[in-house]
C-alpha cells in the first residue's frame, strides 16, 4: 500500500494522478480464516483492523451482502460526542472521542474529524438543573464541559431564533467544545485500506445465509459465495442483527430495527459553526453545516419497526418544523437529499458489545442512534472481546444479558421501549 | 405515509395512530412471578423482517387499539382488526349477520 502524504498529492498532481494504487484488494474467499466478521460498516471493518492491529490477528475476513459502507456508517449525520452520563457510557464515548482524535494518522487517511463543539440547548429552569447535572458529571469524569448562558450562547451562534416568540425560548446549553463532527464514508474508507493492507479480506457482494455450529460451538458461515469456516464469527451488523442471530439459533434479542431518517440542504456561505441539538417533548433536532456548505440535519425516528432504507414523510414535516423553529432563516432552505437508515434499537438505548451463549459468536449491536460516533471505541472493544474471549473492561456492562439480570444501562430513562430511545 | 385500515372508521393517514409495538407477546398474568415469563414478554422480540403483528392505537379517531399486519420491508398492510377479543368477536357476530 502506498502511503498517502502531501509528498504523494503533490507529485501525482504533477503526473496526471496515474500513480494511485487501488486502495483495497477485492480478494476471493479463502476456505477458512481464525475470525470471520460480518458486516463491513464503520463497526465491521473497525473491529477488523483492530484485530490485527492490536491483537495480530491477521487471518480475518470481512462479509459484506452488499458493499462496503453501505448500511448506516454512511447514512448518519456524522455527529461525533461524549456527553453521556451513566457508568459505562460516559468512559466508553470518551475513549471513543480520543480514538478519534488521532484516528486520521492512525490509518493514514484523512477522515476530516473537525472538532468544531457541539451546543446542546435546553429551555426551561428544570432543563438546566438536568443540563447542570450532565456537565458535572461529564467534567467529573475529565471529559470537557462547559454551562454557556443565553447570552454566551447567541455570542457563538446567533442566527438560532432568540426572539420573543420563539417555540422553544433558549434558556442557555451545554458546551462540549471537543465534539464535533467526521465525514464518515472517509471513516469506512480509512478502516477498510487500513485494515486490508494489514492482510484482512474484505469480501464484498458476499451474504452471510447460514452460521454452521458443532455443538454450542459456532464452526463458520454459509454465504452466497460458498462455506466459510472459521472458529470465531463476530457479527457486527446493526439494522439486520435479528436476522443473524436467528440463523445461529437465538430467535429473539432485546432489540427492535427502526429507521432513521436524515437530510442535507442545498450548499450555503459559512452559517453555523458549531453543531447544535435540542432535545424536548414536542421536538428532537441536531443540525451542523458539512464542509461542503450542506445544513446537516435530523430528527426522531419514523416510529414503527421498518428494514426499509427509506423515510417517510410526516417526519420529513417534523424534522423541517424543528429546524426552522431553531433556525427561522433555513425557511427558504431548499432540501438537497433525504434518506433513512435502519437502526439497531435496544431495549434500554444502550449498545452490545458481549460474547453470546453459543461459544466463538460474538455480538456488537443495539446501537440505537449513537452508532458512528461509537465507531473506533467499539471496534476496538469488539475486537478485544474476539481476541481474549472476554469483554474489556470498558464494554464489560454492554452484554447481552444485563436485561435479564436488571442491569440495564436506561440513559434517556424511557422504560423498555426501543422506539422511544 | 402508511394509510392504515382501521376496522371502525376505515382508512386513515398513520399519523393519526399510535405505534404499540409488537402484538405477538404474550403477557403473563399480572400476579405472575415467574421472572423469565416476565424478562421474555418485556425485553425479547421477534423483530422480523417481513410480516410483523403490531398494535396501533387510533388517538385521533376512535381511540381503539388495533392489531394491524404489516410487512416491515415492503411496509405493506395485510390486515387490521380490532386487538380486543370480545369487540373483535363482536363484529365478527354482526357482519356475520
Amino acid at each position: 500500500m502506498t502511503r498517502y502524504s502531501a509528498w504523494s498529492v503533490i507529485k501525482n498532481g504533477l503526473t496526471g494522478q496515474k500513480g494511485w494504487d487501488r486502495a483495497w484488494r477485492d480478494p476471493e474467499p479463502k476456505e477458512s480464516y481464525d475470525v470471520i466478521i460480518v458486516g463491513a460498516g464503520g463497526h465491521g471493518l473497525a473491529t477488523a483492523y483492530y484485530l490485527a492491529k492490536e491483537h495480530g490477528m491477521r487471518n480475518v475476513a470481512i462479509l459484506e451482502k452488499g458493499y462496503l459502507g453501505g448500511g448506516s456508517v454512511g447514512r448518519n449525520t456524522t455527529i461525533v460526542r461524549s456527553n453521556y452520563m451513566l457508568p459505562g457510557n460516559t468512559e466508553f464515548y470518551e475513549f471513543s472521542v480520543k480514538l478519534w482524535e488521532q484516528l486520521s494518522h492512525e490509518l493514514n487517511y484523512n477522515v476530516m474529524f473537525s472538532q468544531r463543539g457541539q451546543i446542546v440547548l435546553y429551555h426551561s429552569p428544570a432543563a438546566r438543573d438536568a443540563a447542570a447535572r450532565r456537565a458535572n458529571t461529564m467534567r467529573m469524569n475529565g471529559i470537557d464541559a462547559e454551562m454557556l448562558t443565553r447570552d454566551q450562547v447567541r455570542e457563538r451562534v446567533p442566527h438560532l431564533d432568540f426572539s420573543d416568540s420563539a417555540r422553544f425560548p433558549i434558556f442557555g446549553a451545554i458546551l462540549q467544545p471537543r465534539a464535533g463532527t467526521v465525514r464518515h464514508d472517509a471513516v469506512a474508507w480509512g478502516y477498510a485500506r487500513a485494515a486490508d493492507s494489514l492482510g484482512v479480506d474484505i469480501i464484498q457482494n458476499c451474504e452471510v445465509t447460514g452460521i454452521t455450529r458443532e455443538g454450542g460451538q459456532v464452526t463458520g458461515v454459509e454465504t452466497t459465495r460458498g462455506v466459510i469456516k472459521a472458529n470465531k464469527v463476530g457479527l457486527a451488523v446493526a439494522g439486520n442483527t435479528s436476522r443473524l442471530t436467528a440463523m445461529a439459533g437465538m430467535e429473539r434479542l432485546p432489540i427492535e430495527s427502526h429507521k432513521l431518517q436524515a437530510f442535507v440542504s442545498e450548499p450555503l456561505k459559512p452559517l453555523l459553526d458549531y453543531v447544535v441539538a435540542y432535545a424536548l417533548p414536542g421536538g428532537h433536532f441536531y443540525i451542523s453545516q458539512s464542509d461542503k456548505g450542506g445544513m446537516v440535519f435530523g430528527g426522531d425516528l419514523d416510529g414503527y419497526n421498518s428494514y426499509a432504507q427509506r423515510g417517510n414523510l410526516p417526519i420529513y414535516e417534523d424534522v423541517a418544523g424543528c429546524a426552522v423553529a431553531l433556525m427561522p432563516c433555513l425557511k427558504r432552505v431548499r432540501l438537497l437529499r433525504q434518506w433513512a437508515g435502519v437502526m439497531d434499537m435496544s431495549m434500554d438505548g444502550t449498545p452490545i458489545i458481549s460474547k453470546t451463549p453459543m461459544d466463538g459468536l460474538y455480538l456488537n449491536a443495539g446501537w440505537c442512534y449513537g452508532g458512528f460516533k461509537a465507531t473506533p471505541a467499539s471496534g476496538w472493544c469488539f475486537a478485544s472481546t474476539i481476541a481474549r474471549d472476554e469483554p474489556h473492561e470498558l464494554n464489560a456492562l454492554f452484554t447481552l444479558d444485563r436485561f435479564e439480570r436488571g442491569l440495564q444501562i436506561d440513559e434517556k430513562g424511557a422504560g423498555p421501549a426501543p422506539k422511544l430511545h | 405515509m402508511l394509510r392504515i385500515p382501521c376496522p371502525f372508521c376505515g382508512e386513515r393517514d398513520h399519523t393519526e395512530f399510535s405505534y404499540g409495538g409488537d402484538a405477538s407477546i404474550d403477557y403473563p398474568p399480572i400476579d405472575s412471578t415467574d421472572e423469565k415469563a416476565w424478562f421474555e414478554a418485556v425485553f425479547l422480540r421477534d423483530n422480523p423482517r417481513g410480516p410483523h403483528k403490531e398494535l396501533w392505537q387510533h388517538n385521533n379517531g376512535c381511540r381503539m387499539w388495533i392489531v394491524v399486519e404489516r410487512d416491515t420491508m415492503t411496509h405493506e398492510i395485510f390486515s387490521a382488526v380490532p386487538a380486543h377479543p370480545g369487540v373483535k368477536a363482536q363484529l365478527e357476530k354482526e357482519a356475520a349477520k
